[in-house]
């Protein structure tokens, strides 16, 4: 359906959702489906615009901005929202912990994960206080599929698949 | 003090909160990147409303979408709003079929204390 690979600033961010949207009211009949793609696809683009590390990569003098993906995809059980970043190792463990006890959770226990979040008043300077991840699952109506591809002795790169069924 | 009224953009929700009629409403879109800088003047005239609310306030919420930097944001609305005496309601409007956005509000009516109405329509 999109797919994208770049730089990544709030305008293109803006421009992918506008196209995401459009071709999602021609596609897809059900607007419960739309919707949560649509969802899904903010807090995807969100997490990437936050979570964009200024990287140094290691055989580069300069710190660089580096590219990230975004593909939306038609399957043959509805959709998938696909995005691809770099991220500083130091940070993986994390991540993964999170995304593991999250895969582990029925979707009650998701929900119930969320209302707790919600209310707990924590909050990181994004302001979501963590919320992203757990409301990208709860949408989802799948495990959430995810990779780290080591790139240096700093980074990797990291892709997340959530699958949407219509 | 001043009402808000703001215009809804597509990432930002329209805004009307009238004093005198005790009516606040927040309805379209809430998905910008930054939500605290766009909720912190509304949080700050429920803080002064609440100092001389109507007798009865209504708050009528009314999203298609909100993402999670919003959700956090909303919840600081109600939660400001629990500080207002007098009667409160809370109407959490939903489109038919967004189970997803109908259990948003149920997230709400169990976190914060004030009644909650659900009303179902056919297009936000």
């Amino acid at each position: 359906m999109i797919s994208f690979k770049g730089d990544i600033n709030t305008e293109l961010l803006d421009a992918i959702l506008q196209v995401a949207e459009r071709k999602l009211i021609q596609i897809e009949k059900t607007a419960k489906v739309r919707k949560r793609v649509f969802n899904i696809l903010v807090e995807c683009l969100q997490n990437l615009y936050h979570h964009i590390d200024q990287i140094k990569f290691d055989d580069r003098e300069e710190i660089e901005k580096p590219s990230v993906i975004v593909v939306i995809a038609r399957t043959v059980r509805g959709f998938s929202i696909i995005t691809g970043n770099f991220i500083l190792n130091n940070d993986i463990d994390q991540l993964k912990d999170k995304l593991q006890e999250i895969n582990e959770m029925d979707s009650s226990e998701i929900k119930s994960l969320y209302k707790k979040v919600l209310s707990s008043g924590t909050r990181t300077k994004k302001g979501g206080g963590g919320l992203g991840i757990i409301d990208i699952a709860r949408k989802s109506d799948d495990k959430l599929e995810y990779g780290f591809i080591p790139f240096d002795s700093v980074s990797s790169f990291f892709s997340l698949n959530v699958k949407v069924s219509s | 003090m001043d009402d808000i009224k703001i215009k809804g953009t597509p990432k930002t929700p329209t805004v009307n909160f009238i004093k005198e009629e005790g009516k606040l409403e927040i309805k379209g879109r809430s998905i910008p990147e930054n939500s605290i800088e766009f909720y912190k003047p509304l949080i700050d005239w429920i803080e002064h409303y609440s100092a001389s609310p109507s007798d009865k306030t209504k708050i009528n919420i009314q999203l298609e979408y909100f993402n999670t930097s919003s959700s956090k944001c909303i919840l600081d609305v109600f939660k400001k709003l629990e500080a207002v005496s007098g009667d409160l309601i809370v109407n959490w409007y939903y489109e038919e079929d967004d189970e997803d956005m109908l259990e948003a509000g149920e997230d709400y009516e169990a976190i914060i204390n004030i009644p909650f109405k659900m009303i179902e329509v056919e297009e936000i």
